[in-house]
């Protein structure tokens, strides 16, 4: 090795003393850094068991009904109001319905011309058959947009309190989360092998009739979400998320939304601004007809079934 | 139809969007996104006020196809459009000032979830503010709800969590009364939409059929909204909801998710049962007696505290019997003064909370007094926006706490049989005020010798010196030229009847 330095400026460089500890001649601790045994903190053993003993004897004295008589005062005070109020509350909530309008009257003020609309000229006016959905998101679109986004957010706040951190997951998927099940349980693979499809195919059945027989999205979606909680739990994450994993989840849902968002949006705009709907209605009855419905049916069962399935996943296992 | 009469919806919609795609952006563009999303809803808003300014009343927009009651709609006037600038405004600032304090305390990944609850909690409070029909209005205050308890506990520790849980059993049980009363109010109208329910409430009223219901579901609103928003008996979820999250959330629970209930109570008093009969239900000198006790006790609760956190939430519960003290009042004065105060402790608020921030900042992140001492020297703005916000609180002239106290006694004098009670109740609450405010504020200017915390300048935080000089500013403009604020008010209290 060629030096350009002399030797006593050589000495002082960084490039030396790195060789130097490369080559291990000099222990960079030897005249440095003077090491010690580390003494270790002892706490007598009395003191433990007196602290102990005190912090046993405040909690019991605080406790103990027996001895601290003001606890025990409060503590029937207590239950007597509270059964006092609860009792009250009964009271006026079943005199306020004995006071309300009998039910199934003609001449309540219930029967009024709000739902004489939504019953005679639903059906020209939304062109579903099914006329609650035609009520929910066609002339309340706007509440059950908002009733959608209520879902959104409570997976928000279960994914705060639950979601793991992607290191942890990783580490649990060696086990595959299944500490106190066990693996590949053949009936319930069976089982789900039969029932899955099935279950697929009634939940988008549900979804895609909602304008013409019972259901829609909220009740579609749900199906199809036990039908993928009931695949999880047969056939474990790993063969789900060949299919369903976080990235899919995230695009579905946020598809499903902003869809419906688009939807409302440009509903409530062109109606505000006394524009045309440009939607066609379609023949009622028909599969393809009732306008916004069936695409706002479509979008709000995708994001229920999302729903339905983050929560189980989140519940057992802290991710999807 | 002119374009601006869009915005509010738009406004809306905006939010919903944002929180949506926010739930798939990473934690920095997610901010991104929700201090864009602020921004622009600032800008509507003011468009908003400018317009129902020049128009001189209220329009209403249709949310589709079909008109009022068969479809949904929402109602601007000026006092809609006022409440939704504020909000933007006071919720723009405190997340900008507890940016920092939010990276440090919220995991990284999670980071972007706080975004998300943030953008439906201000379409919530936009919704809650511009609704006209009482079933939308439901929807949002779930919404509002859900996101609040997520934003307790976004920063997780044992007592947020506890925090949450609280809040959550108390303002679900606010949230099952509200819905009651309104089922109730529905079977005996069959209206959702506001003004129709007044016509009909005004015939329940006249024929004298229904008055027992018709009074019990009026309480059952009433009282529910008032636990959700800590009216004095039911505020025991406060203080660790607010002492304890991370500083953001504490500001904008205080100064806008309990305001956007109490605006709502103000629309159902005004919109829905008719401001004449609900003053004759007598429920009003409920509000009015609890409202004094919340003044008084708040306050006590605050002097007693040894936390400063803890003690800025409890005089929230003394600001909140202000306002319920206002509306006990039964005059349109004492309302005029009660949405002032709201716009006044909205400010005042957020500002203290933030500026505390500051202070235990540079006293090792304790909240206690003893640490506390000198702080003031060792962050010079924090301790400087302290002052101007105890001092707003206390009263004092030139600040929003002045106006709104003034406006408090003029409605006390006119109104004959509450008057002695609620000047001897507000003379007594604004020294206890003085007392737990100023004892904070010459404990931070006491100098202390030899201390071992660093100094901050507002070098080292440019931005939370720019947050904290705009909350000054903002307090000093309510304080100094409120009366166009003040006839705003009366303006849009004028559109509701």
């Amino acid at each position: 090795m060629s030096r350009l330095k002399p030797g006593n400026e050589y000495e002082k460089t960084f490039a030396f003393r790195f060789f130097r500890w490369l080559s291990g001649s000099k222990d960079p601790y030897v005249g440095e850094v003077e090491m010690q045994a580390q003494q270790e903190k002892v706490i007598p053993e009395e003191t433990i068991i007196e602290r102990m003993r005190e912090s046993e004897m405040i909690r019991d004295k605080i406790y103990d009904g027996e001895q601290n008589k003001a606890a025990r005062i409060f503590h029937k005070i207590y239950m007597a109001v509270a059964i006092f109020f609860c009792i009250a509350l009964v009271g006026v909530l079943l005199l306020a319905v004995s006071c309300l309008p009998p039910n199934g009257n003609a001449d309540n003020p219930v029967n009024n011309t709000v739902s004489e609309r939504y019953i005679e000229s639903g059906l020209q006016e939304t062109g579903a058959l099914n006329i609650v959905s035609g009520m929910i998101l066609t002339y309340r679109a706007f509440d059950t947009f908002g009733e959608t986004n209520v879902l959104f957010i409570a997976t928000c706040c279960v994914m705060i309190l639950l979601m793991l951190d992607d290191a942890i997951l990783k580490k649990e998927a060696v086990s595959n989360d299944r500490r106190f099940e066990p693996k590949n349980d053949t009936i319930l693979q069976g089982v789900a092998f039969v029932l899955c499809p099935v279950i697929f195919i009634f939940g988008i059945y549900i979804i895609l009739n909602g304008h013409l027989s019972p259901g829609g999205g909220f009740s579609g979606g749900a199906v199809m979400g036990s039908g993928l909680i009931l695949y999880v739990a047969a056939f474990g994450f790993k063969k789900t998320q060949r299919f369903f994993d976080e990235h899919i989840y995230k695009i579905a849902k946020i598809t499903a939304l902003c869809m419906y968002g688009l939807i409302g949006t440009y509903f409530y705009m062109t109606g505000a601004n006394g524009m045309d709907n440009h939607i066609p209605l379609g023949i009622p009855g028909h599969i393809l007809s009732s306008g916004i419905i069936l695409p706002i049916n479509v979008c709000v069962g995708l994001e229920v079934a999302c729903t339905m399935y983050a929560f189980y996943a989140l519940f057992r296992r802290g991710g999807l | 139809m002119d374009f601006v009469r869009n915005f509010p919806c738009i406004s809306i919609m905006l939010c919903l969007f944002a929180g949506i795609i926010s739930s798939g952006l990473r934690g920095r563009a997610a901010m991104i996104v929700n201090a864009g999303l602020l921004v622009i809803n600032t800008a509507l808003s003011a468009c908003t006020l400018v317009y129902t300014l020049a128009l001189g009343e209220s329009f209403v927009y249709v949310m589709g196809q079909f008109p009022a009651p068969w479809g949904n709609e929402i109602r601007a006037g000026v006092l809609e459009a006022l409440m939704a600038l504020f909000f933007c405004i006071i919720m723009l600032l405190s997340l900008l000032g507890g940016r920092h304090k939010l990276l440090e305390g919220v995991e990284k990944g999670k980071l972007y979830l706080y975004y998300v609850l943030m953008d439906l909690l201000l379409s919530s409070l936009l919704a809650l503010v511009y609704t006209n029909d009482m079933f939308t209005a439901y929807v949002f205050v779930e919404i509002n709800t859900i996101s609040a308890c997520g934003l307790i506990m976004i920063r997780q520790n044992g007592r947020t969590i506890e925090a949450a849980v609280r809040y959550m059993i108390m303002s679900l049980l606010g949230s099952g009364m509200l819905l009651l009363g309104l089922c109730m109010l529905y079977d005996l109208t069959g209206h959702l939409l506001m003004s129709n329910i007044q016509e009909s409430v005004a015939l329940i009223v006249a024929e004298g059929k229904y008055t027992i219901p018709l009074i019990i579901s009026i309480v059952l609103m009433s009282v529910g909204l008032c636990i959700k928003s800590a009216l004095f008996p039911f505020h025991a979820w406060l203080p660790d909801a607010y002492g304890y999250s991370t500083v953001s959330s504490a500001a904008v629970l205080s100064s806008l998710v309990s305001k956007g209930y109490i605006f709502l109570l103000i629309k159902i008093i005004y919109r829905v049962i008719g401001f004449e009969i609900y003053r004759d239900s007598r429920i009003i000198d409920i509000l009015f007696v609890f409202g004094l006790m919340g003044m008084i006790f708040g306050s006590l609760s605050a002097i007693r505290e040894n936390d400063i956190r803890r003690m800025i939430a409890f005089s929230s519960v003394a600001q909140i019997g202000y306002i319920y003290m206002g509306f006990g009042m039964g005059t349109e004065a004492g309302m005029t003064a009660s949405v002032f105060h709201i716009l006044s402790h909205a400010a005042t608020k957020s500002l203290l909370f933030i500026a505390a921030v500051g202070l235990t900042d540079v006293s090792g992140r304790n909240r206690q007094f003893i640490e506390l001492t000198g702080s003031g020297y060792r962050n010079r703005w924090a301790g400087a926006a302290f002052t101007v916000g105890s001092l707003a609180m206390v009263g004092v002239p030139m600040f929003s706490g002045f106006i709104s106290k003034l406006l408090f006694s003029q409605a006390a004098v006119q109104n004959h049989a509450k008057m002695l009670p609620a000047l001897i109740v507000l003379g007594v609450s604004t020294i206890l005020n003085a007392i737990y405010f100023m004892k904070t504020v010459i404990r931070i200017y006491t100098p202390v010798e030899n201390t071992s915390y660093p100094s901050l300048t507002c070098k080292d935080m440019p931005l939370y010196a720019v947050v904290l000089a705009a909350f000054i500013i903002l307090n000093m403009t309510l304080g100094v030229s409120s009366q166009p604020v003040v006839d705003m008010i009366r303006q849009g209290l004028a559109m509701f009847a």
